[in-house]
């Protein structure tokens, strides 16, 4: 830059404004997009539809969390209105800390949000006075005492308002540090509760609700309980134990693993100054259950996620860390990932505005259409004529293609409540043969056709031996399901369901009267085996009723249960077909994999070595390229080290690594094999080596030793 | 009794009140009133106080100091987190709020004592000053100069005060490398049985005779006293289980003279609340609310400590089960464990005779990383990509304590941790997975 300055020195330009402005998401979502041009519906799309799943989940959490916060509450009401009790025994007994011990479960990045609802919660209907501590931020006890100190006086000041100075003067102290003792809440307390009860001098006091919110306790969270320096919180209830008296406190305390925690961390003399109650919430795969089946088992959200998408967002979930939120923010990665790479998501959104959006389409994306694979198979399968009119006529395919994406939409409408009924079908069968979780079953539909899975026919099979009134409450549950889907085919299936079921039930008076007449030519055999006969008549004699069994004329029960079956098996084959198999699935379905692995599940130490074993995976440069595996010589000189330490055993003598790298890399340079100076190591070979080096030390591969002179140690093992 | 106390300098009515609220202790109390002395005189500069929790060292100090007027100030140690907040709530309780201000931000103790000097200069003691604090043993952690100040602060402020200190600990734990002055020391014992039954027996309900409620302490201690003589503890359990006890009563059963069948009724109760209750395995509330419900509902509240199983992600499971092993087996098993191909070990040679059943008693013993995963490579049936993910494993099993790091934290290149769960713990989590791990401890084997 230039000035008009005649004079040498420092000038100081500011950034221009333009070039200040931050970008916004949407920019950051457009940038780097493929196909610019819908860009934006698409991310206005993307941002709509997350911000859907985003309230519904939390909706979610809120309703699986209500019955344990609820008792939560109660208990905390229960607590504070026992201290105003006056009889012999409370008076008598030694006032203990009353504490809530609330296990969650080991997947902590849920917990956030279970105890924000409940801070927000105990707020809002039992105290203003809710502090929520951490163990990170309390190393010491001089910390946590001011953790808390800060969140109760600090909620008050944005509690109340209109006393400003007051509050003020309360919060003074605080500053100082010096003060930072429970008496300063004690005071504070007092001070606080008379000032709300002098607000209040025309009601009674005599009335007990009203002596409630005079004393209004103070609930102090602890996040992770595990994570506490035992002594800090040993020392803490002890001083809170002090005040008691005075300050109506309750602890919750938030375990991850088992009760047994607060044992082995609080000695008995502490433990006895707490009144300690359990509260168990759900577990975490029930929880995912729940958001599986709200979440993605819903023709709500026209998103969806293929088989192998799904299968690595589970097994993240079931192997690694039980965490929900990271199940739904693997989700949220998927669906951006889907937007922001896929041009034809514009029609990924409700039906009247994907129609809309169809229309709209121009003649790049209709062009897209035609490339997509099973859009492809798609025109395969028509009339040649027909063929050349899809793959010219920009006008026909819209409509062609209109009539697709409903076509979807149906297969959706259709495919979870088939997938519901199966569930209930197969879930209580022995073994499982089609898993025992939803989830499951909906893991083998995604993947290829269900009906073709041996599990599948094993239980059919199972099916088929089950008695009257089992099969018939499982159909009931199958009805139920039906009953609350609105497509017409669904409809007509229930209809057929129930004409079933009310077969079943004429079977019932039909059946008690006469009894089957099938029965006595089973018993004849079964009269003969009582006699006397060697191995071989035997054999031929089970045969012969194995034979007569399979011929004896089917009960009217089981010819029903076997149509049944049939009905159930004819929805699941017209209905459970892979989304793979719907022409334009693509549009709303995500496909890759490898992508959320790679984001989710990052592999630090597979792309170091992929780094230096293949350099040319990430440079992308053609000189490294190279076939068999090797490195090239013109490689990097650390992914050269690599190779020749991979060459040596445990110990590494230094100076032979030098010399090798320094053939390799004068055969690099392109020197003549036969000259003197050819391999000679000189300075700046050197230098380079030992940088090399030094950057595998780094990384972790080699680390120096003393067990022998002028050598290192690999770390790692493996190798050639 | 009430001879024991007597004092020149004090009211007689107060020493007789003091006496009353102060039952089996009147040889202590009267001990510290001789040596605290008339009101006016020099007291010893400091006097230590021990004996065992709730042995009444507080209690007798405190309706001494209360009942008689005395000037004074109580401090717990454990509440003061920094030494400024000691010398603050010393100088309120003597001087006023007006002195504790002066204290500049971070106050060493000659700021301390130059307040002190300069404030009782300006008010000086008419009576003896008394200084109390409780749970001195933790003042052995703080600044090494406090304790032998505070001893001989007498001298140091020139003033008439004394310091008290009361712990749970003999004073030969206490006296620094450096040598310091001797306070005085005075022993409170244990409250014998009948001491406590004598104490207990005086807060008896009002709505009952002396001879009923005294009954009961009696029998309440036939099966308590053996765990616990914790006073405070005895009166808790006391109030707990005697709507209880006074149940047949209530029913016009028993008589209230019929000692033995109220013991027959009341007996297996408290032996339930020896294991629950007083464990804290059940809360007091819900003892009580157990105790409304009728028998059959019983045992509907499991403790805490019935709840052990975790659930855990399946790689942490291996990961846990690994370590375990870690733990548990010397290293040079390893290859015999969990290499396919070992060759020949020879047996005599591999089991050695003084590493054989001692590793569980041992305890676990640190592992590097890399063994870790080693065996978590060898155990884990299926091939598991070295993701962040695992590694994270690792950190969390450690903050849910059922790993602990043994190195320190700040070296990360080679991180040691131990296995902190139990055999039970790990047998079941292993059950889960399908995994045998008896076969692959070499204890069991």
């Amino acid at each position: 830059m230039s000035t008009s300055s005649v004079s040498k020195g420092c000038f100081v330009f500011k950034p221009s404004a333009k070039k200040k402005k931050t970008l916004s998401l949407e920019d950051h979502f457009i940038h780097g997009c493929e196909g610019a041009d819908e860009s934006k519906t698409r991310f206005n799309l993307c941002q709509d539809l997350w911000d859907q799943i985003k309230t519904n989940t939390e909706l979610l959490q809120d309703e699986l969390n209500t019955k344990i916060l609820d008792s939560l509450l109660d208990f905390t009401r229960k607590c504070s209105s026992t201290r105003q009790h006056s009889d012999w025994t409370s008076h008598m007994r030694a006032s203990e800390i009353p504490t809530a011990a609330l296990v969650l479960g080991v997947n902590v990045p849920d917990h956030d949000m279970t105890f924000q609802s409940l801070s927000e919660l105990l707020r809002k209907s039992v105290t203003p006075h809710v502090a929520s501590v951490q163990a990170k931020e309390c190393g010491a006890l001089k910390h946590l005492i001011k953790r808390v100190l800060e969140r109760l006086l600090g909620t008050d000041v944005t509690v109340d308002d209109d006393n400003e100075e007051e509050t003020e003067q309360t919060s003074a102290p605080l500053h100082k540090s010096v003060h930072c003792s429970l008496s300063t809440l004690c005071d504070w307390y007092t001070m606080n509760t008379k000032k709300s009860y002098s607000l209040t001098p025309g009601k009674k006091r005599s009335s007990p609700v009203k002596d409630d919110l005079q004393q209004p306790p103070i609930v102090i969270i602890f996040k992770d309980l595990e994570a506490f320096n035992a002594r800090v919180l040993q020392d803490f209830i002890l001083i809170c134990s002090r005040y008691i008296e005075r300050l109506p406190l309750m602890f919750i305390f938030g375990i991850a693993t088992s009760p047994s925690t607060i044992q082995h961390m609080l000695p008995h003399s502490v433990s006895s100054l707490l009144c300690i109650e359990l509260f168990q919430s759900l577990s975490c795969t029930q929880h995912l259950a729940t958001v599986i089946d709200k979440l993605i088992l819903t023709t709500h959200f026209p998103f969806k996620l293929n088989g192998k998408v799904m299968q690595v967002l589970i097994s993240i979930f079931l192997y690694h860390d039980f965490s929900v939120r990271n199940f739904i923010k693997g989700v949220q990665l998927a669906l951006l990932e889907h937007f922001h790479s896929q041009p034809l998501s514009v029609l990924c959104c409700r039906k009247k505005e994907a129609l809309l959006n169809m229309m709209q389409l121009g003649h790049r994306d209709l062009e897209r259409i035609r490339q997509l694979p099973s859009f492809k198979r798609y025109v395969e399968k028509q009339e040649p004529q027909e063929q050349e009119h899809l793959l010219t006529d920009d006008t026909h395919l819209k409509e062609v293609c209109r009539r697709l994406i409903k076509d979807l939409r149906k297969y959706h409408k259709h495919y979870d409540p088939t997938l519901r009924c199966l569930h209930t079908l197969t879930s209580t069968l022995p073994r499982y043969p089609l898993g025992k979780q939803i989830r499951e079953l909906h893991l083998i539909c995604l993947e290829k056709n269900v009906w073709e899975n041996e599990e599948y026919q094993s239980a059919m099979k199972l099916l088929k031996m089950l008695a009257k009134d089992e099969l018939i409450s499982l159909l009931k549950k199958c009805a139920e399901i039906l009953q609350h889907s609105k497509s017409k085919n669904m409809k007509s299936a229930l209809l057929l369901l129930e004409a079933m079921l009310a077969k079943f039930k004429q079977l019932d008076s039909v059946v008690a009267e006469p009894p089957p007449p099938a029965e006595e030519s089973i018993t004849s055999p079964v009269k003969n085996l009582q006699k006397k006969m060697d191995l071989f008549q035997l054999q031929k004699a089970l045969l012969e009723m194995n034979e007569s069994r399979r011929s004896k004329k089917l009960s009217p029960f089981e010819v029903l249960r076997n149509e049944a079956l049939q009905f159930i098996d004819s929805l699941v084959q017209s209905h459970l077909s892979p989304p793979e198999s719907q022409t334009l699935y693509e549009v709303c379905y995500y496909s890759s994999s490898a992508t959320v692995r790679r984001h989710l599940n990052a592999a630090p130490r597979t792309s170091i070595q992929a780094a230096l074993n293949s350099p040319f995976y990430y440079l992308q440069n053609d000189r490294l390229k190279s076939e068999d595996g090797s490195v090239s010589n013109a490689a990097p000189d650390i992914c050269i080290v690599y190779k020749l330490h991979l060459e040596c055993g445990r110990l590494i003598n230094l100076f032979d690594w030098l010399e090798a790298f320094a053939t390799v890399v004068s055969a690099a340079e392109g020197n003549d094999p036969d000259s003197d100076s050819f391999g000679k190591v000189d300075d700046v070979k050197h230098a380079r080596f030992i940088r090399a080096v030094s950057e595998l030390e780094f990384l972790g591969f080699i680390k120096s030793t003393k067990q022998k002179t002028d050598h290192v140690a690999r770390i790692t093992w493996g190798g050639c | 009794m009430s001879a024991l106390l007597q004092q020149p300098g004090y009211e007689e009515e107060r020493l007789q009140t003091v006496s009353k609220k102060l039952p089996c202790r009147e040889v202590q109390a009267g001990m510290l009133l001789s040596l605290m002395g008339q009101p006016h005189q020099y007291s010893y500069p400091s006097i230590f106080i021990y004996g065992h929790q709730s042995s009444g060292k507080s209690h007798v100090l405190n309706i001494l100091l209360k009942e008689l007027e005395l000037p004074h100030a109580t401090v717990s140690f454990v509440e003061c987190v920094s030494v400024a907040l000691l010398f603050e709530q010393v100088l309120l309780s003597i001087f006023g709020c007006d002195a504790a201000s002066l204290l500049p931000r971070s106050p060493s103790l000659s700021d301390f004592v130059r307040i002190y000097r300069q404030q009782s200069s300006q008010s000086p003691a008419k009576q003896t000053r008394y200084i109390v604090m409780e749970k001195a043993e933790l003042l052995r952690d703080s600044d090494a100069n406090l304790l032998p100040a505070l001893l001989r602060l007498q001298e140091l402020v020139e003033d008439n005060v004394t310091v008290i200190l009361l712990s749970e600990i003999v004073w030969d734990r206490f006296r620094p490398n450096t040598g310091c002055f001797e306070p005085l020391l005075l022993h409170f014992p244990d409250y014998s049985k009948g001491e406590l039954q004598h104490i207990l027996a005086q807060d008896r309900n009002p709505s009952y005779s002396d001879e009923f409620y005294s009954a009961y302490i009696n029998i309440l201690l036939g099966v308590f006293y053996s765990v616990c003589r914790d006073l405070r503890e005895l009166r808790h359990l006391a109030a707990l289980n005697f709507s209880k006890f006074c149940e047949p009563l209530a029913e016009g059963k028993v008589k209230e003279t019929d000692t033995h069948k109220l013991w027959r009724n009341i007996e297996p109760h408290l032996k339930k609340a020896m294991q629950t209750v007083y464990l804290r395995e059940v809360s007091s509330l819900q003892w009580e609310q157990m105790q409304q419900m009728e028998e059959k509902e019983n045992g509907a509240v499991r403790g805490l400590s019935a709840h052990t199983h975790v659930e855990l992600p399946y790689y942490s499971k291996f990961l846990l089960i690994a370590a375990y092993l870690a733990s548990f087996n010397p290293a040079r098993t390893d290859k015999r464990f969990f290499v396919k191909h070992h060759g020949k070990i020879k047996k005599t040679n591999f089991l050695k005779k003084n590493e054989k059943t001692s590793n569980h008693l041992l305890g676990p013993k640190p592992f590097p990383l890399d063994r870790l995963l080693a065996i978590f490579y060898s155990v884990v049936d299926s091939r598991v990509a070295p993701t962040a993910s695992i590694f994270s494993q690792i950190s969390s099993l450690v903050t849910l304590q059922l790993l602990t790091q043994v190195s320190h934290g700040d070296q990360i290149d080679a991180p040691k941790y131990k296995c902190a769960v139990s055999m039970d713990f790990i047998c079941a989590i292993s059950r889960t997975v399908n995994f045998e791990i008896i076969k692959y401890l070499y204890d069991f084997l």
